[in-house]
């Protein structure tokens, strides 16, 4: 099995691994960089719980390589929030709205939601239906996601303890 | 059973609260079983049947062993030779259930070798090596066909494929028949879906020689999960140690990965090894023995000219697949709600549970009372539309009414309150019924097919498993046991310990809640904790919405017994009998005025021995072990038995749209008036019933594990097996009633499960309601819109 050095920057840490051609980017968060905050629940790029940023656009980790994202910039859940202590508004606003309930999908949703709302600052509920379509949730229904989304909009800003 | 009055005026209880458990789930900190790591640990990949009954006719693994980085590889007859059969509840001797198939494979998709290596994709390339010869046999896929003799044996051994047959009868159903002038004669198909979280089964699992002690991390919700690990390795259950302190990713039933565990552990057993086991979404979907109900439903329904229905027989043939495990049982939690929210005198109820050759079904959220309601409510809809009444009328019709509870249903089971006239109308006049049906003639007109569906439901809560009795005699279990300790440390601080693994309910929210409403401290700082099976406290697992219930009430119970012993040392103190004294929310106080607070109390008990009473133990600790209320009864001869102590109740309006060009179901409105008595978390509350309703849609319109003629699965991924999305669940207006239940003692009743009993009826009702001006209807689900193009061209 072939293996290659990549250099990539995760959560703001820069950090260069050797991995095999085949290590998906999910395994490699998760087995080699120990960010178990990146969910599988498919492994075929349907689910969105592996849902991570890719220099700013949220991408399904499990369907892209490690090797693919030498040079990127990656964002997980885990760098959602400063220092992984206070929450972010968008983390907050979940908390705040029950947007969750086994917390399994939660982290793709958070990072779909982020992504969201850099793009679209106020969006409607249609919107944000829209845009999240791609991340499945089996707890919420969805309604306390959406919900989630509009307080995270009005209270961008607000870092939470 | 527990002494104090129920607590009135509530500080914590039914207050906003922000679960406690969501914090470290936004932080990316939840520990899940894929998450938990240990030196040295390997994983296993699986070699999977392709065959849906073949005979195996030789196993080479030599080439996958030689592959660098395999340690070991395990074929069904290893196994079986060295661990005993898992767990029937049925009484079905000659049906065997190992981990791994032995000489025969009965289903496409199972197990038939494990690949042990350094890491998983290793084992999967292994697995590619292993090298299975099969012989073909003969398969049987129609539960009808399979109850023939003639059809292929899924199961030699035993006389036939049928498992489990029994008619009850309750009351005189053939008098009320002959008695009545009108008979509705209905089949419906209820097709196997399930529960699917979007975590698949994962266990790690560490067997220590030096201590002949078991370690498991498992993404366990499963009464008996220790228990049936010990039996299974022939190990005693104090050497085995299920350590519940980890987050579940979604199970609403399902995360029953007994095989999964003991395969596990099996091999860490014999390879001395931690062994971890992440099923991938194709194993769990066709070999991890998690599909749902099956059913077919026979119905006849005896009414008068009024649509008042007075007697109901019904036949139900469960499709259990090829090992029937605990999965017929659902079949007997409906008996427990038989007649849904309807006043029927007399029933007639033939549970039929027959194997055919797919992968097993598990425990799915209403463990079985979800099909059975949508027989019954589309039963009430086919008399509605005979009768000439809305099909709301026809409901209120046969309402059991408020003042008649607690109301025993003719099945034994006495329901503990409700007010189901008085929900539904709230349901109605938030929907704006009248307009609904304004906006519906108005869309008919422009030939829109358009529909409205009313459905309610009966949620049975508690857990009161007395069904494996009433299923198989020889099993006297009455205890469902559900435990919680909780201790004071020297700084005054409540720490309590459950004995059981949370897949999303919040349960630390659920105790920390009860426990500030009880001792007036802020619940967020108390710390609750999940203890493994041998340091934690008897339970049966967080099944049949019952830990609001039975865990609430046995945190009431541990709280109580703590503050008495509080009041026993400060009267001691103060020289004052024990009777005399009250607790006024902060301190005990005496009967002249003087008081010990909160603190002394706790000093006195953990550092002053010479100031406590002679002969107490020190410390401030409790426990209480509450049996489910209203259980501890075996079912009478005729099968009566009162099942779950708590009744829960939803009412549903659904207006739909069918797209005429794609078949394809639209929601214009969605309305759900719900009662779950004294609500706890309103949030918890509100996400139980929306995760429900979504569930629910998904079973009504997408859902559906199809086997083609040869048994295979064709719906295997995500992309097959449709989950619904923002895009497919709409925004659903929710409206609550409280009707306290008498059995607990804060008046709470379960919510788990009730809004996946009653979407899929609303929604194929609604969707017969716009199929009627085309002269169809449909009675099954999913409703596909392949299923609906035809008939609305």
């Amino acid at each position: 099995m072939n293996t290659y050095s990549i250099t990539l920057t995760v959560n703001g840490k820069t950090i260069t691994r050797t991995v095999p051609a085949r290590r998906s980017l999910a395994d490699f968060l998760r087995d080699d960089v120990g960010l178990t905050g990146t969910h599988l629940g498919c492994e075929h790029g349907v689910c969105g719980a592996c849902t991570v940023m890719l220099d700013g656009d949220p991408v399904r980790s499990c369907i892209l390589y490690a090797v693919q994202v030498d040079g990127a910039t990656i964002t997980t859940v885990e760098g959602l929030s400063p220092g992984g202590t206070t929450l972010s508004p968008v983390q907050d606003a979940f908390v705040e709205c029950h947007g969750l309930q086994c917390g399994f999908c939660t982290p793709g949703m958070l990072i779909a939601a982020t992504a969201l709302l850099r793009e679209n600052a106020q969006p409607t509920a249609e919107e944000i239906r829209t845009e999240l379509g791609g991340n499945i949730c089996r707890c919420t229904g969805y309604q306390q996601i959406v919900e989630s989304v509009q307080y995270a909009a009005a209270h961008t800003g607000e870092v939470k303890q | 059973m527990i002494a104090d009055a129920p607590v009135k005026a509530h500080r914590y209880i039914g207050k906003k609260r922000r679960p406690v458990e969501s914090r470290r789930f936004v932080l990316g900190r939840g520990r899940f079983a894929a998450d938990v790591t240990m030196p040295h640990a390997h994983h296993i990949a699986i070699v999977s049947s392709p065959h849906a009954h073949a005979r195996i006719v030789s196993v080479d693994v030599t080439p996958a062993l030689a592959v660098d980085g395999v340690l070991g590889i395990i074929d069904g007859a290893t196994l079986r030779g060295e661990t005993n059969p898992l767990r029937q509840y049925l009484d079905v001797p000659g049906v065997e259930w190992f981990p791994l198939a032995g000489d025969v494979t009965r289903y496409a998709g199972e197990w038939v070798v494990a690949i042990v290596a350094t890491e998983r994709a290793i084992a999967e390339d292994a697995a590619e090596l292993v090298n299975i010869v099969y012989e073909p046999l003969p398969a049987v896929l129609d539960p009808e066909a399979a109850m023939d003799e003639r059809s292929p044996a899924v199961h030699p051994s035993h006389p036939s494929n049928v498992m489990y047959r029994r008619t009850f009868t309750w009351g005189p159903v053939d008098d009320d028949f002959a008695q009545s002038p009108h008979i509705l004669k209905a089949r419906y198909r209820w097709h196997r879906n399930s529960t699917v979280p979007i975590e698949t089964f994962s266990v790690i699992a560490s067997w220590d020689p030096s201590m002949a002690l078991l370690d498991v991390w498992a993404s366990i919700q499963m009464p008996q999960f220790p228990e049936q690990l010990a039996a299974a390795l022939d190990i005693p259950l104090n050497g085995v140690r299920v350590h519940f302190d980890v987050d579940v990713g979604g199970s609403y039933g399902v995360k029953r990965g007994i095989k999964h565990a003991v395969l596990a552990a099996f091999a860490s057993r014999r390879f001395c090894v931690p062994v971890k086991f992440v099923e991938d979404r194709l194993e769990n979907m066709r070999g991890g023995d998690m599909h749902g109900p099956d059913r077919i439903f026979d119905i006849e329904m005896a009414y008068d000219d009024r649509g008042v229905v007075r007697s109901m027989r019904m036949r139900t043939i469960d499709d259990e697949g090829a090992y029937p495990g605990r999965s017929p049982l659902q079949m007997g939690k409906p008996v427990g709600s038989i007649v849904g929210a309807y006043r029927i005198a007399s029933v007639q109820y033939e549970a039929i549970a027959v194997t055919t050759n797919k992968t097993g079904q598990v425990a799915v959220r209403g463990f079985g009372q979800a099909p059975t309601n949508f027989a019954i409510e589309l039963s009430m809809d086919r008399i509605a539309r005979a009768v000439g009444i809305a099909p709301v009328e026809v409901r209120r019709r046969n309402f059991i009414q408020a003042h008649e509870f607690p109301y025993t249903i003719p099945s034994g089971t006495a329901y503990d309150s409700g007010n189901y006239p008085t929900v539904m109308t709230k349901a109605e006049d938030v929907a704006d019924i009248e307009a609904l049906y304004r906006w519906r003639d108005a869309a008919r007109q422009e030939g829109r097919a358009v529909g409205i569906g009313i459905a309610s439901c009966i949620e049975p809560g508690g857990g009161n498993a007395i069904f494996e009795a009433l299923f198989n005699s020889k099993n006297t279990t009455t205890t469902f046991p559900e435990g919680c300790q909780i201790k004071i440390d020297r700084t005054g601080a409540i720490s309590a310990q459950i004995g059981v693994a949370s897949s999303g309910q919040g349960h630390e929210t659920l105790v920390s809640t009860v426990l500030g409403e009880e001792f007036g401290i802020p619940p967020d700082e108390i710390r609750v904790i999940h203890a493994d099976s041998l340091a934690g406290l008897p339970s049966q697992s967080p099944v049949a919405s019952r830990m609001a219930i039975v865990l609430g009430d046995a945190t009431v119970g541990a709280a109580r017994r703590l503050k008495a012993k509080m009041v026993q040392i400060a009267a001691h103190d103060l020289g004052v009998q024990a009777d005399a004294c009250v607790w006024n929310g902060t301190a005990v106080q005496a009967p002249d005025g003087r008081e010990v607070p909160w603190a002394e109390i706790v000093r006195i008990a953990l550092m002053q021995y010479h100031r406590l009473p002679p002969g107490l133990d020190p410390g401030l600790q409790a426990q209480f072990v509450l049996e489910v209320q209203g259980g501890g009864v075996l079912p009478a001869a005729d099968g009566t038995v009162q099942m779950y102590p708590c009744q829960s109740f939803s009412a549903h309006v659904v207006a739909i749209e069918i797209d005429r060009g794609t078949g394809q179901v639209a929601f214009h409105k969605y309305v759900v008036a719900h009662d779950c008595g004294t609500v706890i978390n309103p949030d918890i509350v509100r996400g139980m019933v929306m995760g429900g309703i979504a569930h629910g849609i998904g079973a009504a319109l997408y859902e559906r594990f199809v086997y083609d003629e040869s048994g295979q699965l064709i719906t295997q991924t995500f992309a097959d097996y449709l989950m619904p999305s923002t895009h497919e669940v709409p925004h659903v207006e929710m409206v609550e009633h409280e009707t306290p239940s008498p059995m607990t003692t804060m008046g709470q009743k379960g919510v788990g499960e009730g809004g996946y009993m009653s979407t899929p009826a609303a929604v194929v009702c609604a969707i017969n309601d716009a199929l009627a001006p085309f002269g169809a209807s449909v009675s099954h689900a999913p409703v596909t819109p392949v299923d609906l193009l035809e008939l609305v061209r």
